[in-house]
């Protein structure tokens, strides 16, 4: 099966970075769940969805980002998303997706964000 | 006058969260074999996908023993899928457009598909016969380079 899906967490000076590697359709998007809430349950709630990677996303994928996004600012933290190629980039357009959330080019472009707004104002 | 050659598709698939990589690559060949460019097999491949998932989760609630049935059908001006189930039917007008939002606001993780389904795809309608059969059909429209 070409492009399996995979998730990779870690720790970038205080960010969780989460990577997510090929389809994240109905099948795998509870695992993408998983894996976000359990950075928050940790505590982490700078998060970093690194997309380079990601070669399709359905709308249960694009669900997880909805459901946890409000939590996470109200803590003070924010989900960043970098990465996205121009078919998945095109799945968040067609839902206004880039109106919620900050879509940066790179793990460190969304780094700076942080630095620089930690939290996007709604 | 050439006269104009329709070719049919079918594939039957349990449904299960597991067979939508299946889904998806069947749509995909079809999609080239009626010659949309890349973009537009990216579009019909996602539509057949979110139509799918929408019947695993809330028509057969994720019942794996039952059955759905995606027939794609195309000639040289348009292809068309049809997404078949004969579990819980629904009322396709009560199903609101999306406030992005809103459903931020609540924290939902659903309520996207209809509205990707209808953003990617030409036309978009139910036939749904109650305790018989739902059947979504969608249409795109094949446009050759003259």
């Amino acid at each position: 099966m070409p492009n399996p899906f995979a998730l990779h967490q870690s720790l970038e000076n205080d960010l969780s970075v989460v990577r997510v590697e090929g389809y994240l359709d109905a099948h795998t998007a509870p695992q993408f769940e998983q894996a976000i809430q359990s950075e928050i349950d940790a505590g982490r709630i700078r998060i970093i969805v690194n997309c380079e990677k990601l070669t399709y996303i359905s709308s249960a994928g694009l669900g997880v980002f909805m459901s946890f996004i409000e939590e996470v600012r109200e803590q003070g933290g924010d989900i960043k998303i970098c990465g996205l190629s121009p078919k998945v980039n095109g799945v968040f357009e067609i839902l206004g997706f880039s109106s919620i959330y900050d879509i940066c080019a790179s793990v460190a472009d969304c780094a700076r964000a942080f630095r620089e707004a930690p939290v996007r104002e709604g | 006058m050439t006269e104009a050659i329709e070719r049919k598709f079918t594939l039957h698939v349990p449904s299960s969260t597991e067979n939508l990589t299946m889904i998806r690559e069947f749509v995909t060949y079809v999609g080239g074999q009626a010659g949309l460019d890349e973009t537009n097999v990216g579009k019909i491949e996602l539509a057949v996908d979110e139509a799918c998932a929408n019947v695993m989760e809330h028509a057969y609630e994720h019942d794996a023993t039952k059955e759905i049935v995606i027939r794609a059908t195309f000639d040289e001006k348009e292809l068309h899928i049809t997404v078949k189930d004969t579990g819980r039917g629904f009322d396709p007008n009560s199903v609101p457009p999306i406030d992005l939002e809103q459903l931020v606001a609540e924290r939902k993780s659903g309520g996207l598909g209809m509205s990707l389904m209808k953003s990617l795809m030409d036309k978009v309608w139910y036939e749904i016969e109650p305790g018989q059969k739902n059947e979504l059909h969608m249409v795109k429209r094949i446009h050759r380079p003259t």
